[in-house]
């Protein structure tokens, strides 16, 4: 167990470390922030002090070293538009993006596995059959067509819910979130299910195929002889094995669902990072790409962390230490 | 204390009930495409940061929509010297927070601006040319300008004036926070602290990325503001703005999309305010290399000359261009054809000058008597998410050099890349847009057209490298014309000589902006592109 975490940290240092030289290189072949952040009436003496105020007057090598001695400590630098620590902004947004994350996964899980299971249990039924066809069309639908489309029905036709924004946000932990007040769940609704659509079919087909190989397998055969209830059956020894696969799957695309939610973010103006990166991009903030791809990638090695232990748990036959060869 | 701020809670809500302001609490809220990146006016000189700073601060001078200058915090003020300015302040003016507003404040917004800690694009090239000041008492300053400085007032017209008494008062209270007053970091603004001012909106919150709260300053020494409580609300997403409005979460949008309008000048639930920006889309043209990297012969082989040096080649391109077409076509409607860098009925822009026809027979004959009847080949270059539908209109530009004989591909791209490239003089032909922040068009040609000159601040943004030195010797003499109406015949002279004869850069045309709003909501529109809660009107 230990020399597998250990493993683990060692190559997440090496990636993160990969990851901030490609960041810098990169930002730096695009072109120079000055140039776009600097108002086009400020003159040459002007332009020589904003590149030394953000540091981009030192050779490239030496801004990146600079990054590194700081990066120890802890400081990835300072936003070049906002003035404030990188991690701060990103932090400031990350409440907001975390929330519609875990709701979307929330209705992808919650919907996703009852109708998943139900389309395997009566593949051959007319709702069976509707259900797959439909998640058809939650795989294939572009996100943002989809959000629009929810705006133009929802929100300017019947009027039920806002069209964008985050509303009313309550205070917990020091951290605000929307779903705690009335306000902020009507806001909170139509991004999640936009953003809930892709994972939701994903979690059927999971969830269905799983039903149709385990209904077969010599366990759930025993238990139906032993005379379990079908309720028995279906909610415990079937669910516990069908779980398996969609954990897999769906913590790897919890990351996803938080590191890519941009799209849906910029359609329904949703205060987060995802929105925060892209408006970065376009006027090369580097601290702030730099520590969110950071947090990122930080994130995503954490989360394969925890969907490992949670596989042996669910899985008696797994032990970590298969994981070392 | 309990105690005490009950006894405050009844006196206020008794305020309340007495003022009647308490009446009708009309709130407005605007989705706006683009959030400040500070609430710090000194921060950052950039279109959303000075718009929002208008709501708090005041200026000394204002502008106002077509950027003629009134009296702001300045009641009056004259040259009375060739370097010298006299400024007289108004009195009676408070700050939010009770002080009096006084000279004090505005030398201490001076002293402040050039020391902004980590400022990505300061306002100190509007103070620059400031020597020296003597506070003759609270309400009249004397500044002593380096050279003969006319535009000393629409400078000034450009920043904010801020608290000093706040500064210091808020050093007192967390010392250690800054080294002195001048070098107080931009947070403090952005998280309300500081950010008391003289205008006509007081500070509620600002949610970055959500929302920025502004409620009406009661006490306001100019006009009251219109509404009692101003939400802005940052959509960056074009459709998700319409969508915003449609649905009835805001009461105004502004750069509504192109593709939208004509649908919502047919919906009757909505109003769309439209007016002329300042901002002209113009072709710059390298006219200052031999061998320019994007001209090649009609067989796409380098020519070893460059053609666009012969200003009957740029005439030629000039006529070649449908500027009607563009506007009412790939502008849809969302354009005035450009004869200048300002448009008609601005300080110092020339009657004589009118946009050039569309002649493709006259640009052939010009090409051929500047020795290329077969023409030339050019790439034109140009931002494709900067300017209203830039990658459009280059591309349309190329189509109408091309039939004219001069063979343009086209390369347009983000334009976090393309600028920087622009300045690196990586283009020879090259779609740009300049908006006037000081609404007259001297600062504009000083910097578009004069001839490069580091060390002066000279055509700083000639990315052609034009040169003339006829030009350069009328521009400087107009520019240190102290007298404003012969200044202004100086400039148009300017105007006619460098577009009409040498064509330093071609103008293309003048953007239209577009306001959308609840019906009964309407919009003045602003050239400088501002969207400003007084200037939204409620039927």
């Amino acid at each position: 167990m230990i020399v597998f975490i250990l493993r683990r940290l060692w190559q997440s240092g090496f990636v993160l470390l990969t990851m901030s030289v490609i960041v810098f290189v990169g930002v730096y072949a695009v072109g120079n922030p000055v140039d776009i952040l600097i108002s086009p009436e400020a003159d040459q003496i002007e332009i020589d002090r904003a590149t030394r105020a953000l540091g981009l007057d030192k050779p490239l090598y030496e801004q990146y070293w600079i990054f590194l001695k700081n990066a120890v400590k802890g400081d990835l630098g300072s936003s070049f538009v906002y003035n404030e620590p990188a991690l701060k902004v990103i932090f400031q947004r990350m409440p907001a993006t975390l929330e519609l994350a875990f709701t979307a996964m929330f209705f992808a899980v919650v919907l996703g596995i009852p109708l998943g299971m139900y389309a395997g249990l009566n593949s051959d039924t007319f709702i069976g059959r509707t259900i797959m066809s439909g998640s058809i069309l939650g795989f294939s639908l572009p996100t943002f067509w989809v959000g629009l489309m929810f705006i133009m029905l929802f929100a300017v036709i019947l009027g039920w819910l806002p069209s964008g924004g985050r509303g009313e946000t309550v205070e917990v932990l020091g951290m605000q979130f929307s779903f705690l007040s009335a306000d902020g769940l009507k806001h909170l609704v139509l991004p999640a299910m936009n953003l809930a659509l892709f994972k939701l079919s994903l979690t059927i087909r999971l969830a269905r195929s799983g039903v149709r190989e385990c209904m077969v397998m010599d366990y759930i055969k025993f238990a139906r002889a032993k005379g379990l209830s079908k309720t028995r059956i279906i909610g415990v020894h079937l669910l516990k094995n069908i779980l398996i696969p969609v954990i897999t799957v769906l913590g790897l695309e919890l990351g996803a669902l938080i590191a890519f939610a941009v799209v849906t973010e910029t359609v329904f103006s949703w205060p987060g990072m995802g929105k925060l990166i892209i408006d970065s991009i376009g006027v090369l903030d580097r601290p702030i790409i730099v520590a969110y791809l950071l947090i990122i990638s930080l994130m995503f090695v954490l989360i394969n962390f925890i969907v490992d232990i949670l596989y042996s748990v669910l899985d008696p036959r797994v032990r970590l230490q298969d994981f070392k060869s | 204390m309990k105690r005490l701020r009950q006894k405050m809670m009844c006196a206020m809500i008794f305020i309340l009930l007495l003022s009647p302001f308490a009446v009708s609490a009309e709130t407005l809220k605007i989705g706006v495409a683009a959030e400040p990146s500070s609430t710090d006016p000194h921060f950052h000189n950039l279109g959303p940061n000075n718009a929002l700073a208008y709501h708090f601060f005041d200026r000394l001078i204002h502008q106002d929509e077509k950027q003629r200058l009134h009296p702001g915090l300045a009641e009056s003020w004259k040259p009375i010297g060739p370097t010298t300015w006299e400024f007289n302040l108004r009195k009676g003016v408070k700050w939010h927070d009770g002080s009096d507003f006084t000279a004090a404040d505005v030398i201490y917004t001076i002293e402040r601006i050039p020391n902004v800690p980590n400022s990505p694009s300061s306002f100190t090239s509007f103070v620059k040319q400031i020597k020296s000041w003597d506070v003759v008492n609270d309400h009249k300053i004397i500044f002593e300008t380096k050279t003969t400085f006319p535009l000393m007032d629409a400078y000034l017209s450009a920043f904010s004036i801020v608290s000093k008494a706040a500064a210091e008062k808020f050093l007192r209270d967390n010392p250690g926070m800054a080294k002195d007053i001048y070098t107080i970091p931009s947070k403090y603004y952005n998280d309300g602290t500081l950010l008391t001012g003289t205008g006509p909106y007081k500070f509620v919150e600002w949610i970055k990325g959500d929302r920025i709260v502004l409620e009406k300053n009661p006490g306001y020494w100019g006009e009251t503001a219109g509404w009692d409580k101003v939400i802005f609300k940052p959509i960056s997403s074009g459709s998700a703005r319409m969508a915003a409005l449609l649905a009835g979460d805001v009461d105004l949008i502004d750069k509504v999309p192109t593709a939208d309008i004509e649908g919502l000048k047919k919906n009757n639930k909505v109003t769309v305010s439209q007016g002329i920006s300042n901002r002209v889309i113009y072709l710059h043209i390298d006219t200052g290399r031999d061998d320019s990297p994007h001209v090649t012969d009609v067989n796409g082989k380098k020519m070893g000359k460059n053609p666009l040096k012969d200003v009957r080649v740029r005439h030629a391109i000039s006529k070649a261009i449908n500027r009607e077409a563009i506007a009412a076509r790939v502008m849809q409607g969302l354009a005035i054809p450009a004869a200048q860098s300002l448009p008609d009925g601005f300080f110092g822009s020339s009657e004589n000058l009118k946009p050039e026809t569309y002649d493709p027979k006259g640009a052939k004959k010009l090409l051929a008597e500047a020795g290329y009847p077969d023409g030339f080949g050019l790439t034109i270059h140009g931002p494709n998410n900067r300017y209203i539908n830039d990658a459009k209109i280059a591309q349309a530009i190329a189509q109408f050099l091309t039939r004219a004989g001069i063979k343009t591909r086209v390369e347009t791209m983000p334009k976090n890349v393309y600028f920087s490239r622009a300045t690196q003089l990586e283009f020879s032909f090259m779609l740009l847009g300049w908006g006037s922040d000081t609404g007259e068009p001297g600062s504009t040609m000083m910097k578009l057209l004069h001839t490069y000159d580091k060390e002066n601040s000279m055509g700083t943004s000639n990315r052609g490298r034009f040169s003339d030195p006829k030009f350069d010797a009328m521009i400087e003499d107009a520019m240190s014309t102290v007298d404003a109406a012969e200044r202004e015949e100086k400039l148009k002279r300017c105007s006619e000589y460098v577009f009409g004869e040498r064509l330093g850069f071609i103008p293309v045309h003048f953007q239209v902006n577009t306001w959308g709003g609840q019906k009964g909501i309407s919009y003045k529109t602003r050239t400088d592109e501002y969207t400003l809660a007084n200037y939204v009107k409620k039927d």
